[in-house]
């Protein structure tokens, strides 16, 4: 009697202290209202599988216990049961996966007219580049990097000289207008991670990996590292402020253009600017 | 007792005398069932250390600071090696080497594994690895700090725990791992499918040894995964060649790598890392439905589908892998395939907690401490089910993805559950390998410390996870968003792993005091009906069937057949031909392997 108690104690603790938990999500900052649907989805089905069966369970520890004299029934197979058992739990099964594959097709797919910035990772800071008047990113690599030249841009792509560097690890984005986050790392494994956007992916060194969402609400939120990356890891953290339009265009004029960055004036030829980094940097391409 | 048997023509001349002298007897000893008391050992061993690294590592999360050797870098080694070795050197060892290696020649009516001298080895280079890995400790700079995953490029470059030595001596202890789980598989499987006795069918395996066995195939497939990749890795740290490199510029020094890819290591990581999950879930799958059905004197409810399930499952495992990198930066397509595949696995593996559910009802069930370690397993695992059809299902993953809800879940259900079924193990099978029982009020005492800590310590948890809170963290300084009561329940679950880890202790006293002191157990104490608890002598003699093999005529799950006298009936009980067609299909069913 008592352990058929007990496992049932647990699971109702279990569920009241689901739902009087304070430990809960960050309020939610961005457009991604559908994760945290398909979460709750998720959350509501897995938690009544689990209270219903494990209760179950507990019933039947209390209720057939050994007493003396007491035989168990011999049944090795019920068929129908199995079977209903398997279409049930395959129903459940479904009601889960397809909200979730609805919502993975919405995260992985950029909408038409987002904004681009790239968050780069390096042990154990964030710096940030947006692609400038022309919107596109200029072409960049890790093996071009050098103290002038802290992105890697390439000196010979127009698109790059244009692009705006944001060094210091914070980071401003206009409320509203979706964004895609490009990201790179020169060294290890990072992640990008925003509590409160719920979105997070990797940065790989070697490739680029990108990620979306639209930031709704403003506010300062802060950027941490979610991949493991090395002694600092749990010190890689950066800042996100989240503004409007007019805050934000003002920011982002303070902050140098790849081509200012070099001392240049920006419509100084592009060549002199390639023999420059290549003179100081000795980073051949 | 039925003692029904033939004689075995094949005794050959190395079971035909036993070995003489301590040493022959216990140290290179061919006989599966010392191989596997110094395989559980050694696991136990070194088991312990990564006991305790986890009180470590819990005290500087529930009070930072408290403890001034656990510095950033000493941290991320006691993460690493913690996690390696529980899941690797403890987990794998244990049900396979250890488990495995009793049960199987026992269970199937055999005298030994086919190979005994190749599964001797098989345990002294299980050792050598172990010492390797344990070595690194002793290195400069100590061992890898690169995480149980070991990532490249981080596991090889500098800012990393150990890049000079550990991570060298980890490969390499993993690599000579693999040689020693290789020859102990392919012992386990060649001697499932060629030595079992008389009568002993395939769908009459009990379910411990198609857990087991199921579980060696996996492994066969999937250890070549993670041999290669520590190999390259190795040739990547030596050689400077770039498998897993691009180019990189470490803290200011651009290194000669160039082109490799780091992604390609983590697929070959977790196309080894997710069948390894079920490797040692599905030996504990099967122990635990012989549990169950013993203690609840009841047979397994639904054989055929349990074992079509374990079937079904360790197929899935192959095709699941990349749902451990949602967000790793690969193809997003691939997140619908892997999503797919991932929570089609939870069908199996749902009926498998259907079936010991069933298996309970109109039971008789004796609360025994093996029993209820099995309910504790259920519970666990059934929770830690849960939480992963959260991380399977791809969007959802994204916010949980790198959070303490992610340490919840494989906590819960390759952790913590896989433990509970071994201490259910060898509370049952503790009897035939000493001939005592384990003291039934230590064991109780044990038990309810461990499954009420475990959960306390590891519920919890999942709701860290969706605050947020990253894992893998050193610290959590001057972040914002994380609650003073989030640093409160972190205090809280360090105290209750405390005091898990400290009735472990207990166990090993438990284990030691009743070897000499226990009560004499008898051949059967549990009043089991597979083979090994039919055995002539307890603890069972080199050869473990004296003379005669025993002859199967039934499954393993003739509990409370109506009309028997008593409530079981052992599997080399011959049918008795006055009580004709007791037990209908399952027996008939039996096809030839
Ligand atoms: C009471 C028992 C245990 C406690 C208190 C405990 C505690 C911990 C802690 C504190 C971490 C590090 C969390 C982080 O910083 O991210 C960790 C990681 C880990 N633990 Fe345990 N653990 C226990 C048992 C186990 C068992 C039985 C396994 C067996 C599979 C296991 C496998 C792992 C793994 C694989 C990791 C991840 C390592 C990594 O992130 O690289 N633990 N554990
Ligand atoms: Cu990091
Ligand atoms: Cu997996």
């Amino acid at each position: 009697m008592a352990v058929g108690v007990i496992l049932a104690a647990l699971v109702v603790g279990s569920v009241i202290f689901s739902l009087l938990s304070p430990w809960w999500f960050t309020p939610l900052a961005s457009n991604w209202g559908t994760i945290d649907d398909t979460l709750i989805i998720t959350f509501v089905i897995t938690g009544a599988v689990f209270a219903v069966l494990m209760l179950f369970m507990a019933y039947a520890v209390a209720r057939f216990r050994h007493r003396d004299g007491a035989r168990a029934d011999y049944e090795p197979e019920n068929r129908r049961l199995e079977l209903w058992l398997t279409g049930a739990t395959s129903v459940g099964i479904a009601a889960m996966l397809a909200p979730g594959l609805i919502v993975w097709n919405d995260f992985i797919r950029v909408p038409e007219g987002a904004s681009t910035v790239e968050a780069l990772g390096q042990q154990w800071s964030w710096s940030f580049r947006f692609p400038g008047a022309d919107g596109v990113l200029g072409t960049a690599d890790t093996s071009r990097i050098t103290a002038e030249n802290p992105f890697g841009l390439d000196p010979d792509d127009p698109r790059g000289r244009d692009d705006v560097l944001v060094s210091g690890g914070e980071l401003h984005l206009p409320a509203g207008t979706p964004v895609k986050v490009v990201l790179r790392s020169t060294d290890v494994l990072h992640n990008f991670y925003v509590p409160q956007f719920r979105a997070k992916m990797d940065l790989v060194p070697g490739m680029v990996s990108y990620f979306w969402f639209t930031p709704e609400k403003t506010g300062t939120y802060e950027i941490l590292c979610a991949e493991l990356c090395g002694v600092g890891h749990s010190l890689m953290r950066g800042t996100v402020v989240v503004e409007d339009e007019g805050t934000f265009r003002p920011w982002l004029e303070q902050n140098p253009t790849f081509a200012q960055s070099l001392g240049r004036r920006p419509e100084q030829d592009v060549a002199e600017i390639r023999d420059e980094v290549q003179g100081e940097g000795g980073a051949e391409p | 007792m039925a003692q029904t048997a033939f004689v075995d023509e094949g005794l050959d001349h190395e079971h035909g005398h036993e070995p003489q002298g301590f040493i022959a007897k216990y140290i290179w000893s061919q006989d599966h069932k010392v191989i596997a008391i110094q395989y559980t050992l050694t696991a136990i061993a070194v088991g312990l250390l990564a006991l305790v690294m986890s009180w470590l590592m819990r005290m500087q999360i529930g009070f930072p600071g408290s403890l001034e050797m656990v510095d950033q870098e000493r941290y991320y080694q006691f993460v690493t090696m913690h996690g390696m070795i529980m899941v690797i050197y403890l987990l794998t060892a244990l049900f396979l080497g250890g488990f495995g290696n009793y049960l199987i020649p026992l269970m199937i009516g055999a005298r030994d594994m086919v190979f005994p001298y190749v599964n001797m080895l098989s345990y002294w280079t299980y050792l050598l690895s172990v010492l390797v890995l344990v070595a690194s400790f002793f290195v400069p700079g100590g061992p890898t700090g690169a995480g149980w995953t070991l990532y490249p490029p981080q596991a090889i470059l500098p800012g990393t725990p150990g890049r000079d030595w550990g991570i060298i001596l980890m490969l390499v202890s993993l690599v000579i791992f693999v040689a020693a789980f290789t020859m102990g598989g392919l012992n386990y499987i060649t001697t499932v499918l060629q030595a079992r006795t008389r009568g002993m069918t395939m769908m009459r395996l009990p379910l411990t040894v198609w857990g087991i066995f199921v579980a060696t195939v996996l492994g066969l497939l999937a250890f070549p995964a993670l041999f290669v990749s520590g190999v390259m890795m190795l040739l990547d740290r030596l050689l400077g060649t770039s498998f897993f490199m691009p180019a990189v510029l470490s803290q200011g020094e651009m290194l000669e790598y160039s082109g490799g890819s780091p992604l390609l290591f983590q697929h070959l990581f977790w196309f080894f890392g997710h069948p390894e999950v079920y490797i040692v879930a599905l030996p504990g799958f099967g122990i635990v439905s012989d549990l169950i059905s013993t203690h609840a004197r009841k047979n397994i409810f639904g054989y055929r589908m349990m074992v079509w399930a374990i079937l079904a499952i360790g197929g899935l495992s192959f095709v699941v892998w990349a749902h451990h990198m949602y967000v790793s930066g690969m193809n997003p397509y691939f997140g619908f395939f892997f999503a797919f595949t991932t929570l089609i696995i939870a069908i199996p593996t749902a009926i498998k907690v259907y079936n010991w559910v069933l298996t309970l009802w109109r039971g008789d069930i004796h609360l025994t401490v093996p029993m209820l370690f099995s309910l504790a397993f259920i519970l666990t695992f059934v929770a830690g089910g849960m939480s992963g059809l959260f991380l399977g299902n791809v969007v959802v993953d994204v916010p949980l993805s790198d959070t303490y809800f992610v340490v919840a879940h494989f906590h819960m259900v390759m952790g913590v559950a896989p433990i509970l079924v071994i201490f259910g193990g060898l509370y049952h099978w503790y009897p035939k390998v000493t001939g005592r029982m384990l003291n039934d009020t230590l064991g109780k005492i044990h038990f309810w410390i461990t499954f009420l800590g475990t959960y306390a310590i590891f519920f919890p948890m999942h709701y860290l996870g969706f605050v947020g809170i990253p894992r893998r963290y050193f610290e959590f300084e001057g972040i914002a968003f994380i609650p003073d009561s989030a640093h409160l329940l972190n205090e809280w679950i360090t105290i209750a792993a405390l005091v898990v880890g400290a009735a472990q202790f207990l166990f090993l006293f438990n284990l030691a005091w009743s070897a000499v002191r226990g009560r004499p157990s008898g051949a059967n104490p549990w009043r089991s009906t597979t083979l090994e608890w039919q055995t002539p002598e307890t603890p069972p003699g080199h050869g473990n069937w004296g003379a005669r093999l025993p002859i199967v005529y039934r499954w393993a799950y003739d509990f409370s057949v109506p009309g028997a006298a008593e409530d079981y009936i052992p599997q080399n009980r011959p049918p008795e031909r006055d009580a004709p067609g007791l037990h209908g299909s399952l027996r008939a069913e039996g096809a030839a392997p």
